[in-house]
């Protein structure tokens, strides 16, 4: 008898954790959004190298423009299976401001280096503001990361774009969009079919642009989650055969006493 | 304490002179524990685990860490992107203070279930309470480090109940923020005791042990030991049962570091702060919830006291209320096994705390059931905390008395016998009996 309150008893404070844990999440969760397979999802999902390759691409030509991407180094490249030739190449495409004055005592311009890290496109939050109607682009590097549903609120953001309903006055300048809280958005609808031409031949549709930056972006907030990944399966195997041994040696040893 | 005779002359050389060997022989090899411990048991031992991972991830993380406000943020990034294993180190610690406070709580109603606050061990008990206060302030200060948007705002919320004391409180607010605002003069104290405070949980933890090591463990049938049949040496077998639990609950752990890292977290953590973009929601992390509810749940003014300054006592009170629970309970026997009327309201008790927590992080405005205008959250929450403190304050003296607790067994070694075991000296049967 003992044995089965004492199941119940773990029973229970584990379903105290799982409910706290859940209710944290559900609260967090003012709005769902519809859930996409992304190849990155469950233990041994890994990120699909050439939707971030594409990704990478309308990054660059569409988003840069007004969203900085400041934690993410042109060398990190190499994990969308870019060769360092290639990226060198890159870097090269892009203008950085170099960090240090030059012998003349002045702040310069030069082509990027693999080191260098995405640019700012504005030199500070005023003349980012400035630039967009007194809204502020945040940077990209943690957008997945930092909102609520991640990378499904992402694509329903870039996706979610449509004429606001009848009796929905909008602010000036503002669109509706029906993933964004409060449904009124400073940025202009960023994606359009064809809005990127890609290398690879994809067809660019605003569903592909948006599944494609949207995982670039994923990337971009957690570029270590494969290798995260990866060791965490060898980990989980070593323990579980490390429980094994061990409760093999506590019945072993426990075995004559009663 | 005994001195031990080593075979080896240098441990015997040191050990005449430094009895290090003899004491770890007598509290850790050969120390007796009663034999009938049930997984419960594990949890202190996993709570040093947790400690001790806290501390070494911790002062690695210290290593690459930047105390500013202009540079936490970024460096904390830094060590999720380039430092090698850098991310590793931060969501072991990450998700560490959520494991830590896991173990905590099972260990604490695993006390509670079986009387382990009481007669001789109420220092252990309090020693645990303070251990608990240190913890919470330690988990506090290492969630605003990384000065994310949860992190500012949290600490914002946290250091506001100062100003709820009458006529000082301002001044202690600015005195403990070392600013006006929030700023750079807070997170680098913060960091200061941030890294300070585990110390002094080691040291408290050594108490609470060596305390523990006067009285022995308690058991499930929460009685005395009678003879040496009632025991086993802690090693083998208590190192080998601990080691058991180890393993199960490191599953755990690593379940959530490589495969939901940012699970028990905020997204909004992810945002660097902003103050002056107030977040929608401010959410304390999960193991503050039920704090969190009771200090919402007074809206009210009593008299002259507002109704802030009554819910940061009223939160207070709710764990200094531990530190007198060994005196409120007024029955001797310990273990809840054979004390029916007491085991239904542990249980109560729980789920109880489990509505705090609930209520904590939803909005007080909210409806319970939707459709029931007059059944906020806040009610509940308010609901909840005078069964929180009618449990400790009003109920466990009460059913100390009025209740009649099972025939406890003889002896650990020999379960209950037909007749059925005398019960302890005072104790409401006892009363009974010798009434009889």
């Amino acid at each position: 008898m003992h044995k089965i309150t004492m199941k119940a008893a773990m029973a229970a404070c584990f379903l105290f954790g799982a409910t706290m844990t859940t209710t944290v999440a559900n609260s967090a969760e003012m709005m769902s959004f519809p859930k996409k397979d992304w190849s990155w999802q469950g233990v041994f999902g890994t990120y699909d190298r050439g939707q971030l390759q594409r990704g990478l691409q309308a990054y660059k030509s569409v988003c840069a423009a007004c969203h900085g991407l400041k934690f993410i180094a042109f060398r990190n490249l190499t994990d969308l299976g870019y060769s360092a030739a290639e990226i060198k190449d890159f870097a090269k495409t892009i203008e950085v401001t170099n960090k240090e004055p030059n012998d003349e005592g002045e702040i310069f311009k030069r082509p990027g280096r693999t080191d260098d890290y995405f640019p700012d496109p504005f030199p500070n939050k005023q003349a980012a503001r400035a630039g967009n109607n007194g809204a502020f682009p945040p940077d990209l590097s943690l957008v997945v990361e930092s909102r609520v549903g991640g990378a499904d609120y992402l694509y329903a953001l870039l996706t979610g774009y449509s004429e606001p309903p009848k009796g929905v006055k909008l602010g000036e300048g503002m669109s509706y969009n029906k993933a964004f809280p409060g449904h009124q958005i400073a940025m202009p609808p960023p994606l359009a079919d064809g809005a990127v031409e890609y290398k690879d031949g994809t067809k660019p549709t605003v569903a592909q642009i948006a599944t494609d930056v949207t995982a670039f972006l994923a990337w971009a907030s957690e570029p270590n989650m494969e290798a995260r990944k990866s060791m965490g399966i060898k980990v989980m195997l070593f323990l579980f055969a490390f429980l094994f041994v061990l409760i093999g040696m506590k019945r072993r040893t426990w075995a004559n006493v009663h | 304490m005994e001195k031990q005779n080593f075979d080896n002359k240098v441990i015997q050389w040191v050990d005449d002179r430094l009895p290090v060997f003899s004491y770890m022989n007598h509290e850790y090899n050969e120390f007796p524990m009663p034999k009938n411990l049930n997984y419960f048991w594990n949890f202190g031992a996993l709570a040093t685990i947790v400690l001790v991972t806290m501390i070494v991830t911790g002062i690695v993380l210290a290593m690459q860490y930047t105390p500013h406000t202009t540079l936490a943020f970024d460096s904390v990034e830094r060590i999720m992107r380039d430092v090698n294993y850098g991310w590793l180190m931060r969501y072991i610690h990450a998700n560490g203070g959520s494991m830590f406070f896991i173990v905590v709580y099972i260990h604490i109603f695993r006390g509670l279930y079986y009387g382990s606050y009481k007669a001789p061990r109420e220092l252990i008990w309090m020693l645990g309470v303070v251990i608990l206060l240190l913890m919470m302030g330690t988990a506090f200060m290492g969630y605003v480090l990384p000065w994310g948007q949860m992190s500012y705002w949290g600490a914002q919320v946290i250091t506001d109940f100062f100003t709820a004391i009458p006529f000082v409180g301002e001044a202690i607010t600015t005195w403990l923020r070392g600013d006006f605002v929030i700023d750079n003069a807070t997170l680098n104290r913060f960091f200061s005791l941030h890294y300070l405070l585990p110390f002094v949980i080691v040291g408290v933890v050594a108490f609470h042990v060596m305390a523990l090591h006067v009285t022995g463990s308690n058991n499930p049938d929460g009685i005395d030991i009678k003879d040496p049949q009632d025991t086993v040496p802690f090693n083998p077998y208590f190192t080998a049962k601990d080691s058991v639990g180890i393993g199960a609950f490191l599953i755990v752990w690593a379940a959530f570091v490589f495969f939901a890292p940012n699970f028990l977290g905020h997204p909004d953590n992810y945002i660097e702060a902003q103050p002056l973009s107030t977040p929608a929601h401010i959410v304390p992390e999960w193991y503050f919830l039920p704090f969190y509810a009771i200090l919402r749940s007074i809206t009210f003014d009593i008299w002259f006291l507002e109704a802030k300054l009554l819910g940061v006592i009223a939160m207070g009170a709710s764990i200094m209320i531990l530190f007198i629970l060994p005196w409120l309970d007024t029955s001797k026997v310990r273990s809840a096994r054979y004390r029916p009327l007491f085991r239904l309201f542990f249980w109560v008790l729980l789920v109880d705390c489990v509505i705090l927590g609930i209520v904590g992080a939803k909005s007080p405005n909210d409806l319970v059931i939707s459709g029931v205008e007059w059944f906020e959250y806040k009610t509940l929450g308010l609901l909840a905390t005078i069964y929180y403190f009618g449990h400790f304050l009003v109920l466990i003296p009460i059913i100390g008395k009025i209740e009649t607790p099972k025939p406890l067994p003889t002896s650990i070694s020999k379960p209950v016998t037909g007749g059925g075991g005398s019960a302890p000296a005072g104790s409401a049967s006892a009363a009974k009996k010798e009434k009889a």
